[in-house]
């Protein structure tokens, strides 16, 4: 698989783990490509921090990019039964417990579930902006990335970098599988035929607890 | 009753060293014209609270984009933000030039600071940031746990001015916001000793119904008319 299909097939295994009616918050790059992979009979409302519940289809028509944009900053829309909300009912919404998926990236994952992808001491710090509290609030996080970073493991017994939040992941979906973070530790419960578990290993830092169950991931 | 006046008049208001509230979320809610007249007066040393530095490059082919243009102008001495990543100018005058500093909060955790300073309490209580550098910032109190939970304790913010725009504001002072431009538009307007509110549209009183007004007119001090953006 090349980069772009990659991500397209991380995308759309996480999507099958939304279920119909979730109220979902995407982070930006990869996540963003989830709802092309709903299962049919899925739909799911999409909050963006900045203030929309309900994020709906961006047209030539709807584009308005002075007053209504996603959190990067980009052009976006409000769907039918969408509405718009100010910073603090959105986070009060996030924090709150309202949202029952984050899907974002990450730096490194580690075995305790803590996730790092905010700064990058003495070389960049774009800011947490809303990762933090979308770690903290929502019901089930679910990181989605490649598995390693230029050959380098990013799913770490501790991460190295400063934390976005600690104990907080439940799921990371790569291509090469899913894994779930358990008391236990880091369990592979699904693995990408085209790999080998021992490769899956060998691709990650922590030890993985293999699942007595384990399934492909297709 | 606000008081309306020019955009050049509204920004000679801000001194230099002010503290300085910004509405806006990657421009989108920001008081362009404003800000615009603001780069020209050669204000500097101030306090800028603003979600983020914005960016240059803007929609409409700025090359630097709300308040961006401060941070270019070399206006802003401090920040305090949650995501400055999308305007590189903030890390080489903040890590490279070490001319600006820059404290950065997580974004939930700063619309609530900002809440608090505008409502009379004294902090918020937060889970957000637990366990990362948050607890080392100095707008951090410290740490409380409640029923078994570990929260921040956050210190409220206020500024000496804070600076919001809306769609149209009624000729009382009433704002509505159009679009994701609320966002923090509205928290602000009441944490600052003074508000000052850019309209696209300024409109007679009526045109926004009472339902619809998301800042009460109280809150404003000086309503400025932006223009079609």
């Amino acid at each position: 698989m090349d980069r772009s299909q990659i991500k397209g097939f991380i995308a759309a295994r996480v999507a099958r783990e939304l279920k119909d009616g979730d109220v979902v918050n995407l982070g930006i790059g990869l996540p963003t490509l989830v709802p092309n992979y709903l299962p049919e009979g899925v739909h799911v409302t999409l909050q963006a921090e900045l203030g929309c519940v309900g994020v709906g289809v961006l047209t030539d028509e709807n584009r308005d990019p002075l007053h209504v944009v996603d959190a990067g900053g980009s052009p976006s829309a409000v769907g039918p039964g969408g509405c718009f909300i100010d910073s603090s009912t959105s986070f009060g919404l996030i924090r709150g417990g309202h949202v029952d998926a984050t899907i974002l990236g990450g730096l490194e994952v580690d075995a305790e579930g803590s996730l790092s992808n905010w700064i990058i001491p003495g070389k960049k710090m774009p800011g947490m902006g809303g990762a933090m509290d979308l770690l903290v609030g929502a019901k089930n996080v679910i990181v989605a990335m490649e598995h390693t970073a230029k050959g380098k493991p990013k799913i770490l017994n501790k991460c190295t970098l400063p934390y976005t939040a600690v104990h907080c992941v439940d799921l990371i979906i790569t291509e090469m599988g899913v894994i779930k973070v358990t008391q236990a530790g880091l369990e592979l419960v699904e693995i990408n035929p085209e790999f080998t578990v021992e490769q899956v290993q060998a691709a990650t830092e922590a030890t993985l607890i293999i699942s007595p169950d384990l399934k492909p991931m297709v | 009753m606000p008081k309306f006046v020019s955009v050049e008049e509204a920004a000679k208001l801000i001194p230099d060293g002010a503290t300085v509230m910004f509405g806006g979320f990657m421009g989108c809610g920001s008081a362009h014209k404003f800000i615009d007249a603001l780069s020209k007066t050669g204000v500097k040393d101030l306090t800028m609270i603003c979600n983020d530095a914005s960016m240059p490059g803007g929609p409409l082919g700025e090359e630097y984009y709300a308040v961006a243009k401060l941070v270019h102008n070399r206006q802003i001495k401090r920040l305090i933000t949650s995501h400055v990543g999308l305007n590189p100018e903030v890390a080489t005058q903040s890590m490279q030039e070490k001319t600006l500093e820059v404290l950065l909060v997580p974004q939930g955790s700063l619309v609530e600071m900002i809440r608090s300073g505008g409502a009379g309490l004294g902090g918020v209580l937060t889970p957000t940031g637990v366990g990362t550098l948050v607890e080392e910032s100095p707008l951090c109190l410290g740490k409380q746990t409640i029923n078994g939970r570990d929260y921040l304790l956050m210190q409220p913010l206020r500024a000496d001015f804070a600076v919001i725009a809306g769609a149209k504001i009624d000729k009382a002072g009433n704002v509505w916001y159009k679009g994701t431009t609320s966002n923090f538009n509205v928290v602000m307007a009441t944490a600052a000793d003074t508000v000052i509110a850019e309209g696209e549209e300024l409109v007679e009183i009526g045109s926004i119904a009472p339902e619809d007004v998301r800042t009460p007119s109280v809150f404003v001090d000086y309503v400025v008319e932006g223009g079609k953006y």
